[in-house]
């Protein structure tokens, strides 16, 4: 059975996920629609799963894909929540800009 | 160049693209359109690595249940508008230097580390089949029961808080 890491590489993996882990936190830092920034939060995300079945076929073993599994469970636990509680702060204040929510800073 | 090679760059530009076209669009919609065609390439990221458990999860969350979640949000609070106002400039200028900063700074690290990876590998044997991984997962000695069960607590309780925190309060007062 072939590797496909012969043909491909592994650190042409590293330079993919280091790019779309940045452009996640870019999308964090720069936009205000909350919703957006959930999505950036999915990308990162999903660059370091990237890289973990990356190097579970690196060391030919089963365990890295595991724990990508129970990330994406955790993952989908936490946009369940985070967008219900988005639902209730567009009911209270009438939008969702990450802007308006400054009652804690004082 | 072979074609698994070529294959690995055409997945990897549209990621790439469609990351931040998600980022970039102004109408929310269009993000959400942009980042299921991200979460398909990746999936075929992971296909390409004959990771198939991993690449059938991964379309059936997030393609399906998360982008959902995230279309029905946005069409319930109406967003599909374009007045989305800017940060301000010193804000947008900090969040550029930042993020230019830690790629650079993280691409040159693994640049310049030059690793010794050597070969790559292959033992031969079967590790990654739907079959091998249920068995890893569920395994009675040193598998990962506990955590599998502590997921399932996890969800139960993620679905219990979702449907409290939306629901409307009218006996309030």
């Amino acid at each position: 059975m072939d590797n496909v890491l012969n043909q491909i590489g592994i650190e042409n993996y590293i330079f993919l996920s280091v790019i779309l882990f940045c452009i996640g936190v870019f999308g964090v830092l720069y936009r205000r629609n909350a919703i957006i920034v959930f999505m950036s939060i999915e990308i990162m995300l999903n660059a370091v799963n990237l890289l973990f079945v990356a190097f579970s076929t690196y060391h030919q073993d089963a365990q890295g894909q595991v724990f990508v599994f129970f990330s994406m469970a955790v993952a989908a636990a936490e946009v369940a929540v985070g967008l219900a509680i988005l639902v209730a702060i567009f009911r209270n204040l009438g939008s969702i800009d990450v802007a308006n929510l400054k009652n804690l800073k004082g | 160049m072979s074609t698994v090679l070529i294959i690995f760059y055409v997945l990897s530009a549209v990621t790439l693209s469609t990351a931040f076209m998600t980022i970039f669009s102004r109408n929310p919609i269009h993000s959400a359109i942009y980042l299921v065609i991200c979460f398909f390439s990746i999936a075929g990221h992971f296909l390409l690595f004959n990771a198939q458990f991993l690449a059938l999860v991964h379309v059936i969350v997030y393609s399906g249940a998360i982008m959902i979640l995230l279309l029905f949000t946005l069409m319930l609070m109406n967003l599909n508008k374009e007045d989305e106002v800017h940060k301000p400039r010193f804000t947008r200028l900090g969040a550029v230097i930042s993020v230019v900063a830690t790629c650079g700074i993280l691409l040159s690290i693994f640049l310049r580390s030059k690793p010794i990876v050597g070969d790559y590998d292959t033992t031969g044997e079967d590790y990654q089949s739907i079959k091998v991984l249920g068995q890893v997962l569920l395994d009675q000695d040193n598998g990962f029961m506990v955590p599998f069960e502590f997921v399932s607590v996890l969800l139960i309780v993620a679905m219990i808080g979702a449907v409290l925190l939306s629901k409307k309060e009218n006996s309030a007062k």
